[in-house]
């Protein structure tokens, strides 16, 4: 599978829709002696690896849990500062999990507006005349396609950067938006999108697209 | 294809170079204030990127495209930033831009004593050769392909 997760923006930034197709797992889990190899700092409320890389741990890894039991924010379990915990050296040997934060749906509310600026500001530096937004922007890891329809609404699907077929996707996705999220009487235009129908077309749709061919999973 | 226009920025956001060859549109602010936003999205895009990728990424965001243009980025790792805008037929200009960091930056820049470093470059033989070096490209043409 390398269909990411699919956003749906409206014409005024706000994410009205987000599903997550799949999520690879990135995380290791290690235990350490005394004193810890790795530089940790507290970031947006999470321990984050500052400095300092091995065995699949990475910079800008979150800490996830210490002993197989799952932090919280930047406490542990019981409420302790985790930074302070892991300066004791009578907690060791420790065994500690990292790996990427799941986004939470405020950062994804965020990321959503950030990109509506975003697409907007790449329509105004453009050397040509009658240039749209952003369409598709590419990183090593994945390439992220944004479709915008004439009412301003933006479909965005992040996918692996091999797969292909996105743009009729796309497509396919405004279509299902437009008979199961429009038509249903119960949804208000421009707020959250919450219609199982459309849920379930969805999660076809990109199943179908799964399947079309691509050069096999990352691994 | 064609190439349309390059930015140099260095790490602190200030834009080092601007040459244009094939620009039909402006931006309709003043230059200064063109650098200030084409910084401000790529800070934003880096961020946007790093925090929306679901797998650890090496070298980050590498290019966008709209329905007209096709913007190209490259970083170094001191920061310094080279940003071509090109149509839409050219494919991965990774290597063009890291050719124009090492053979001309590098060679005329770092290498001469008199170019203050994080500050405009003024030096003219900068400026043609790589004038001379993005003409000779072979997607410069306008009507070439």
């Amino acid at each position: 599978m390398a269909i990411f997760s699919v956003y749906v923006v409206n014409k005024a930034g706000g994410l009205i829709y987000q599903y997550d197709n799949y999520v690879p797992r990135a995380e290791a889990e290690k235990t350490f002696s005394y004193p810890l190899d790795l530089v940790l700092k507290i970031h947006d409320e999470k321990v984050v690896v500052s400095f300092g890389q091995r065995d699949g741990i990475r910079v800008g890894h979150t800490l996830l849990s210490i002993n197989g039991v799952d932090v919280n924010g930047k406490f542990t379990a019981d409420g302790k500062e985790i930074i302070e915990y892991l300066k004791d050296s009578t907690n060791y040997p420790v065994s500690i999990r990292f790996g990427r934060a799941r986004l939470s749906s405020n950062e994804k509310l965020m990321l959503a507006s950030m990109f509506h600026s975003l697409f907007a500001i790449g329509s105004q530096l453009s050397p040509e005349v009658g240039s749209s937004g952003i369409e598709m922007l590419e990183t090593d890891m994945f390439k992220l396609h944004c479709f915008q329809t004439l009412t301003g609404i933006k479909f965005i699907v992040l996918a692996d950067a091999r797969q292909s077929g996105i743009d009729a996707l796309l497509r396919k996705i405004y279509k299902i938006y437009s008979d199961f999220a429009l038509k249903n009487p119960f949804y208000s235009l421009e707020m959250p999108i919450r219609c199982e129908l459309f849920d379930q077309n969805l999660k076809g749709a990109l199943e179908i697209a799964d399947k079309a061919d691509n050069f096999g999973p990352v691994s | 294809m064609t190439v349309h226009n390059l930015y140099i920025f260095d790490r602190n956001g200030s834009c080092l170079h601007y040459g244009e060859w094939n620009r039909k549109k402006q931006a309709g602010i003043s230059k200064e204030e063109e650098f200030k936003l084409m910084y401000g999205m790529l800070f934003s895009i880096r961020s946007f990127c790093s925090k929306m990728s679901p797998l650890d990424m090496k070298d980050g965001f590498l290019t966008f495209q709209t329905s007209k243009y096709k913007l190209h980025y490259y970083e170094t790792p001191t920061g310094i930033k080279i940003i071509m805008n090109t149509d839409l037929g050219v494919p991965n200009a990774k290597d063009i831009l890291h050719q124009i960091y090492s053979t001309l930056y590098v060679e005329y820049i770092v290498k001469n004593p008199l170019c203050v470093l994080g500050e405009q470059l003024t030096s003219d033989l900068f400026t043609t050769r790589l004038d001379l070096y993005i003409r000779a490209l072979p997607f410069f043409s306008p009507r070439a392909a």
